[in-house]
Formats: structure tokens, C-alpha cells, sequence
């Protein structure tokens, strides 16, 4: 049954067998997708008619690759800055909160608590559109109210970032918070008692303690937004980010770059990832 | 001689419950000064309030003569070591000593001076490189103490810090932990539930219980002349005994509930018929005694608890009252056997009654 | 002292007030408000339950709810029945070392845009794709099969897009069962299956729950699996919010869909915690 009792050859065997089949169900899609970038053909499908970079590489007119997709990589980049700010927003709002339900004392902190965590069971589209319905009366109420048109009331970049924003803050909070509930909070008056402030002993002690779970957790954001679909379709304006333009193009039919592009975003992706796992492990 | 620490009147009250009820004390210069008590009997908001993490409900607080009502911890002349001690993991020794010197924006040359005298002072010198995790619990000890000391603080409080080392290792700690106070001469409050400690280390000791002060004084006045019940029974071991009060004259005559009648010591004179607790410590028992008095009685051994120099007999009256007897040393009660009837004596000055 | 614990609690209260009304409550009230305007016959904005009764009168409307909600459910299920010998696969049987490697084997995958999965799954098994075109090969069949574009298909896409989340909270429950347990039982000569139904699940219930409540949730909110590799006839329900807001641009019957979804998400998840009798906040952390 387990491994310190005996156990039949056929169930070991079959086990195991079990397990190889699931990872190959695991990885059989990726693996596929970045097979077939190289492949040099016309469409993202067998037969093989052998190695090319050109979805990599080659300038067009016929095949454009990746490197010199105008769109795609507008898209990359829109996402890379997308991210980039919901990463740092919901990094600080993220660790604020853990420390505020961590360590403050105040009236309605659990009904305040069940509100922080509501995020994490609204879905995504709901969240987009009700983001995209406040957005919009704010905007009419401001021009009809002052005749100003706000930017930021509309489908934009920011209305984007601040979506993301919504939800990846709760994320970043629970993982902040798991690692705060380790801490020592006698370290801190420990700091006071030797002079430092209040501010002082959260900036030099608390937050020093924090910050591989607060990197880790910047990372986890960063990905999140990268690659957030849901809440991102109802709020994207003329700036798409690369999975609303990926989707797109799948949808309407694919060529071999979107190939490319999966292969860099696996790649980009698993290596951030598994940083991220060797810097936690190492902090342990 | 001047103090370094004034309570007057200190009270704290959590809603209905009292905390520190109506505690004054003094604390001169540089004396190693004990407080303690049961865990629960308040010793630890008593400190925190001295700290400053805690404001009192009434009563004040002055550090060599100024009121530290409403002053931030980070402000007050007194430094804290902690019960876990609360060294900075993230930092290694130096970087831990010499947190407090950048709080107060001390040139970095006088910090890394200081830092090195205070490691010096406390043996640890060469060790500001090392991670805190390298240290033995005896050294971070010190490490926390250099931590606080090198603030020179008017008063250092001691929050319980040799709870969580091995017997071994508290037993010298207490030691180095005296030498230490009397090497560097700062005022020391020493938190502990544990009387051991309070009796090696302290110059006075204030026993508290349910959020009071029950007495304080030196140690050994605490040992040979406690004047509440808790006392008796807190600071060092004692033996119980309940009875009733006969006569009174030089000194108070008992008749234990098993019949028994002894001679013994009270602080107030109580009138015949108050029902009493008799104190009678194990040392206070004389095994065998040469003649015969008033408080001669027999007992039998139901066991030896052999303990080296503190080995005891648990013996038990007729009507199974059980008495812990101190062996005496020079062996000559080395015959005596399990089951063994033996007689009892005691002085009439040893044993001390109070009102039941 | 006091002042100073004041301004460090605002400090961090601030911004999560800020969040929390600006960006979650203030615009899930605006989505209730909306779901019930709409336009008089000269239109005029009025307010309406007119949205709600669409919803019940229109069979495609409420049958695709019900549809979503019962597949969300088939989701749910197959995801648990197939997670769990996987989880116990790596905490109990796979040696320390392996189970490590495991482990990021396992999370990989889901660190990479479900978008990037989807599009796998269509470029293997499409008309043109790589099943039919090995299938082909080896002869098994004589014209290409489309594989995509069903609902068992789809349910399939579900199950890989959330897998992640029952196996990650299995592991963890499974992990901190005792072995002794299972070895007490196993010397009390239990069978396989008695100590998974007395033993392993009772224990593994909140890694259960609280992966079943993050799978049923991502399952019903999910847009792109469904699109992409579900067929024409097999609408999900947040593909019909998505054609109000984005084709009909009826936003206020967009917002009464929308609106339904969350009910039906919440009051599920909230069904889920009470019959397993634990908290929110028990299960997030």
C-alpha cells in the first residue's frame, strides 16, 4: 500500500505505469507545441519536413517569425509592463494586507478578512465585467457631471493592470501572511526596545524576514498576469496583451509562430518558475 | 543610594480581571533585583509595562526619578532580554549588538568599537562574523545580554531568559549570569518563575502572586521568614500541615488533626480555636534526636529519594500524612530501611504557622 | 506609543480599504444595480426585472446555466477520481528524492498560460492533427477523425486546465498523514480499499474541499477551454455573458447573467464549506 509495507509487483508495476501515462498526459500538449516550431511547414501539424528556425527567424514576406512579428511582439512587450505593474501593486497592497491581519487590531477585521479572500472565489469573467461596469458609470458620471473625459474609465491598459490587480493582491497576501505567521513578533519589539520605531522595526526586521516570500510572491504575481486570460478579455483596450492576441489568432485559425511564441513562453515561464522553487527551498 | 527604578501604586486591569493589582517597589542601583512568581500571577505584564509595550491603568513608573508615563519603549533608558531572546536571525552577532547604536545614529567607527569592548566584556570576542544559528544557547544568552548592554541602559530587564537552555547549562548560566551584574554594575530585573534562580542570583526578591506583591526581601529572609502562605509554599520545599490552635504563650501551641500537639512560631498572635497551617521545612526535621520534647514524634519511612547531596526521606504518620525529612550528609543514617518506624524533632522556632 | 500604532494600522489599512471598495465591492454592487436597468419602449432607462425574466424564459438561457453548472460539477469529479492516486502516488509511494522531482514536474505545466495548453491540445488533436495523423499512419483509421470541438472533449480540457489545483492541496493533506496509520490498519488486516475509504479520504476531507471548491470555480468561470475546444452547440456560460457585453452589447442583461454565475458559484462553494463544516479562510490558507 505504502512503501514501508510489502507490496504485490502488479501493483507497484501498475502504478507506476499509472503515473507515466498522467505526465505524458501532462506534458503531451507542451511537448508537441514545441516540437513542431521548428518544423518547416507551412501549418503547426505532422509531417515532419524537417528543422527550420524560420518561425524563429525569418523576416518574411511569406514566413514572418517571431523576432520580426510587429504584432506579437507589441504584445509581448504590453504584457511584459502589464505585469510589471501588477506585480509591484499587488506586492505592496499584497504585503499591507498581511501585516494588517497579521498584526493590527481593529473592528470588523473578520468581516474585512472574509471580503480580502472574496477575490479568490469570484470568477475572473465576473470580475472583469463588473470592474468594466463600474469603469464605464464612472466615466459617465464624471462627463456628465464635470464634462471631463477620464482615459482610465475606459477598455484600457490600466483599467487592465488594475483588473489583475483585483485578485493577484489576495494571492500575494496569503502566501505573504503564511510566511508572517512564522515570525517571531518579539523580534520586533526586541527592535523598539533597542531604539527603533515602530516603522523602523517593520522596514528592518519584519520586512527583512519577508522578503524571499515577498519575492517569491512579486514572481507568482508576475506570472499570474502574464498570463491571465479571463478578466483581461472584458477590460483590454487597443493594447492587447499576448495571450488576448494569441487568442485571437488561434481562434481565427494558427500558424506555426504561435509555435514559437508557446516555446519561448514554456521556456521563459518554467525558468522563472523554477527559480523561484530554488530560492524558496534554499530560504527553508 | 539612589533608585534606579520607582513603581508606585502600579495597577493594570484587562476588563474585569486585574493583572497588577496595586504593586510599589524600589529598585536601588545597581542591585540584581528578582520578581517572582507562578506563571499567570502577572510577573510578565508587570514587565512589559516597564518596557513600555504596555500602558498601566493607574500608578506610575519612574526611571531614575523621571516619569515614563506615555513614553514609546524605543525611548526609555531600559533594554529587554527576552525569553526566547529575540536575536535577529537575519544579522550575525555584531550586525545584532550594534542595531541599537544605529538607532541612535552613532558614527560607525564608535559603533564597531563598543561592539567589540561589549563582546570582550562578555567572552565572545572575535565572534561579530558569526551567524546566530552557529551559536551554542549559552552564547546567544550572552550575545542577547552584550545586545542590551552595550545601550547602557539605567535598568536591564531580564524576561525568564535561561527557560528554554538544558538543567546543565541554567545552572552555570546562573553563575555567569551573577558575575556578570557585578562585573558590569547596571541594574538588573530578573523575571522567573523558577525560585532556584531567584535565590542564587538576586540581592532582593519580590514573590508575586494573582497580580500582588506577597513580600520582598533578601533571599534568605524570604527562605527562613516568609510571611504569607504562598511564600512559605513557593520559596523553597515545605512540608504542610493543618491544625487548630490550643494556647498561646512564648510560642503557639498546635494539636494536628491526627491528634499530634507541637510547639511552633506565628507572626500574629492567633486565639484558641483558629484553625492554622503548620510549615515545616524537610531540613527543619532532626532525625533521631538525643532527648525528648514537645515536637518529638514517630513516623514511618516509606521510601528513600536518593538525590545526592539533597537525598530525603518520604516518611508518613500513623493517620498517612505525608513529611519529606532531609537526610543529613555525614551518612549516618545510611541503616535506615524502607518501613523503618523512626522518631522526628523539630525546633519551635523552625516551624511557622499561618491562619488556614 | 499609542499615536504610533495608529499611523502604522492606517498605514496598511489605507490601501487595503482602497482595494477592497475601490476594485471588489463598489463595482459587485454596480454589476447587481445594472442587472436590473434597462430601457423603457422609448428608451429611457428604467429599472427593470425584465434582464431576470429573459433568463427563465429563454430555454438556451437557462439550459446553458444548467448545463455549465452540471459539467462544472463532471469536472470537478473526474478531476478528484484522477488526482487522487496521483497525490498519493507522490506523498506515500514515490522515494523522498523522486518525490521532490515530482513535484515540479507537476507544477511545470501550470506555470504556463492555459492558452499555451489549449492550443496544444488543438494542434494534437484536431482533424489535421497529430493523433490523426499517427492514427492514419499506423492504419488504425482510413480518414481523419475530428476530435475536438465535443463536450467530452472539453470536459477533458477542464480537467488538465485545473488539475493542478486538487493535486497541490492533496499532497499536502496526504503528506501529513501519519504512515503508522496505514501501516495500524494494514497490521489490523484491512484491506486496500478499506483503508482508502476509512482511512486515507476521511483524513484528506479539507485538501478535498478545498481543492473541489478551486476547480468548480475555475471550471465555471473558465471562457477559453469551452471556446476553443468545445463544438458549436456545447455554449458555456460565460460565453453567453461574453456575447451580451462584447456581440450584443447588452450590457445590462450582460450583468444579470453575470450576476447569476456568481450566485451560483458562491452558493455552491458555500454549500461545499458547510457540509464539510469548514471556514473560508480555513481552506484558502
Amino acid at each position: 500500500m505504502i512503501r514501508s509495507l510489502p507490496n504485490a509487483r502488479t501493483y507497484t508495476w501498475s502504478f507506476n505505469l499509472f503515473i507515466l501515462c498522467y505526465f505524458t498526459f501532462l506534458f503531451a500538449p507542451l511537448a508537441v507545441t514545441c516540437i513542431l516550431a521548428f518544423n518547416d511547414s507551412n501549418f503547426p501539424s505532422l509531417p515532419w519536413y524537417g528543422f527550420s528556425l524560420d518561425w524563429f527567424t525569418s523576416p518574411g514576406p511569406e514566413r514572418v517569425g517571431i523576432f520580426h512579428d510587429e504584432q506579437n511582439l507589441r504584445s509581448i512587450w504590453t504584457s511584459f509592463q502589464t505585469a510589471f505593474w501588477v506585480a509591484l501593486f499587488s506586492t505592496v497592497v499584497g504585503t499591507c494586507t498581511a501585516l494588517l491581519f497579521e498584526q493590527e487590531e481593529f473592528p470588523m477585521k473578520n468581516g474585512l478578512y472574509f471580503l480580502m479572500l472574496a477575490p479568490l472565489v469570484i470568477p475572473g469573467v465576473i470580475l472583469g465585467i463588473s470592474l468594466l461596469l463600474a469603469a464605464n458609470s464612472a466615466g459617465t458620471f464624471f462627463e456628465d457631471r464635470f464634462g471631463i473625459d477620464i482615459g482610465l474609465f475606459r477598455p484600457s491598459f490600466w483599467l487592465v493592470v488594475f483588473g489583475q490587480f483585483s485578485f493577484i493582491t489576495t494571492f500575494v497576501a496569503l502566501v505573504v501572511s503564511a510566511r508572517l505567521r512564522k515570525f517571531d513578533r518579539t523580534l520586533e519589539d526586541a527592535a523598539m526596545i533597542l531604539g527603533a520605531t515602530r516603522l523602523e522595526a517593520i522596514g528592518l526586521i519584519t520586512l527583512r524576514y519577508l522578503r524571499p516570500a515577498i519575492i517569491g510572491a512579486a514572481a507568482v504575481a508576475f506570472l499570474m498576469s502574464f498570463e491571465n486570460f479571463n478578466t483581461t478579455l472584458f477590460l483590454v483596450g487597443s493594447e492587447p496583451t499576448l495571450p488576448i492576441n494569441l487568442y485571437l489568432q488561434v481562434r481565427d485559425g494558427s500558424t506555426p509562430v504561435i509555435n514559437a511564441i508557446s516555446l519561448l513562453l514554456i521556456t521563459g515561464t518554467s525558468c522563472l518558475a523554477l527559480c523561484n522553487l530554488y530560492f524558496s527551498k534554499k530560504e527553508d | 543610594m539612589a533608585n534606579d527604578l520607582s513603581v508606585r501604586e502600579l495597577v493594570r486591569t484587562f476588563g474585569d480581571f486585574t493583572a497588577v493589582d496595586d504593586v510599589t517597589f524600589d529598585v536601588p542601583q545597581g542591585s540584581f533585583f528578582s520578581i517572582l512568581g507562578p506563571s499567570g500571577c502577572g510577573k510578565t505584564t508587570l514587565l512589559r509595562m516597564v518596557a513600555g509595550f504596555d500602558e498601566p491603568t493607574s500608578g506610575t513608573i519612574a526611571i531614575r526619578g523621571t516619569d515614563m508615563c506615555g513614553v514609546p519603549p524605543n525611548k526609555r533608558p531600559v533594554n529587554l532580554v527576552f525569553q526566547h531572546l529575540a536575536l535577529f536571525p537575519m544579522m550575525n552577532v555584531a550586525e545584532n549588538i550594534a542595531f541599537g547604536l544605529k538607532r541612535r545614529g552613532m558614527q560607525s567607527a564608535e559603533i564597531s568599537r563598543k561592539t567589540q569592548a561589549i563582546l570582550e566584556r562578555v567572552d565572545l570576542p572575535g565572534y561579530g562574523d558569526k551567524r546566530i544559528n552557529q551559536l551554542s544557547g549559552g552564547q546567544k544568552q550572552r550575545v542577547a545580554i552584550a545586545r542590551c548592554l552595550v545601550m547602557e541602559p539605567s535598568v536591564l530587564l531580564l524576561d525568564e531568559p535561561l527557560g528554554a537552555l538544558d538543567l546543565k547549562l541554567r545552572e552555570q548560566m546562573k553563575v555567569e549570569l551573577k558575575k556578570l551584574q557585578a562585573k558590569v554594575g547596571t541594574t538588573f530585573i530578573y523575571i522567573t518563575h523558577d525560585q532556584s534562580e531567584a535565590l542564587v542570583m538576586s540581592d532582593r526578591i519580590a514573590v508575586m502572586n494573582n497580580g500582588r506583591f506577597e513580600q520582598v526581601g533578601p533571599p534568605r529572609e524570604l527562605y527562613s521568614d516568609p510571611h504569607t502562605p504562598f511564600v512559605a509554599r513557593f520559596v523553597g520545599e515545605n512540608n504542610a500541615w493543618s491544625g487548630t490552635v490550643e494556647e498561646v504563650d512564648t510560642h503557639v501551641r498546635i494539636r494536628t488533626e491526627e491528634g499530634l500537639l507541637f510547639r511552633a512560631r506565628s507572626h500574629d498572635a492567633y486565639p484558641a480555636g483558629t484553625r492554622v497551617d503548620l510549615f515545616l521545612r524537610p531540613e527543619a526535621l532532626r532525625i533521631e534526636p538525643e532527648g525528648k520534647s514537645l515536637n518529638t514524634f514517630k513516623v514511618t519511612v516509606k521510601t528513600i529519594l536518593f538525590d545526592g547531596a539533597n537525598s530525603r526521606l518520604l516518611t508518613v504518620t500513623p493517620k498517612n500524612h505525608e513529611l519529606l525529612v532531609s537526610l543529613p550528609q555525614n551518612r549516618q543514617f545510611d541503616y535506615i530501611q524502607p518501613g523503618d518506624i523512626i522518631t522526628l524533632d523539630w525546633h519551635p522556632d523552625s516551624g511557622l504557622c499561618f491562619e488556614a | 506609543m499609542k499615536s504610533g500604532y495608529r499611523l502604522t494600522l492606517w498605514l496598511f489599512l489605507a490601501p487595503v480599504l482602497l482595494w477592497l471598495f475601490l476594485l471588489i465591492v463598489i463595482p459587485h454592487l454596480d454589476l447587481l444595480l445594472m442587472s436590473f436597468r434597462g430601457e423603457s419602449g422609448v428608451g429611457n432607462p428604467v429599472w427593470t426585472l425584465q434582464n431576470y425574466k429573459n433568463f427563465f424564459t429563454e430555454p438556451i438561457y437557462w439550459r446553458t446555466f444548467v448545463r455549465t453548472a452540471l459539467y462544472a460539477v463532471i469536472t470537478t469529479l473526474c478531476t478528484f477520481v484522477l488526482a487522487l492516486p496521483v497525490s498519493f502516488y507522490i506523498a506515500k509511494l514515490a522515494r523522498p528524492r523522486t518525490r521532490g522531482f515530482l513535484t515540479v514536474l507537476l507544477l511545470l505545466p501550470f506555470w504556463v498560460s492555459e492558452l499555451v495548453r489549449v492550443y496544444g491540445w488543438m494542434i494534437l488533436l484536431r482533424e489535421s492533427g497529430v493523433f490523426n495523423y499517427v492514427l492514419l499512419k499506423m492504419g488504425i483509421i482510413h480518414q481523419p477523425v475530428e476530435m475536438l470541438y465535443n463536450d467530452v472533449t472539453m470536459i477533458m480540457g477542464l480537467v488538465y486546465t485545473s488539475m493542478l489545483f486538487m493535486v497541490v492541496p492533496l499532497i499536502s493533506v496526504m503528506e501529513s498523514l501519519d504512515d503508522s496509520l496505514i501501516e495500524a490498519a494494514y497490521d489490523l488486516e484491512a484491506s486496500k480499499f478499506a483503508i482508502l475509504r476509512t482511512i486515507i479520504i476521511p483524513h484528506c476531507k479539507p485538501g478535498i474541499t478545498s481543492g473541489a471548491i478551486v476547480v468548480f470555480m475555475l471550471a465555471l468561470g473558465n471562457y477559453l477551454t469551452p471556446n476553443l475546444m468545445g463544438g458549436k452547440n456545447s455554449l458555456w456560460f460565460t460565453e453567453q455573458i461574453y456575447n451580451q457585453f462584447i456581440a450584443s452589447f447588452n450590457w445590462n442583461q450582460g450583468a444579470a447573467f453575470g450576476f447569476l454565475l456568481l450566485v451560483l458559484s458562491s452558493l455552491i462553494i458555500w454549500t461545499g464549506l458547510k457540509v464539510t463544516r469548514q471556514r473560508l479562510g480555513e481552506v484558502a490558507s
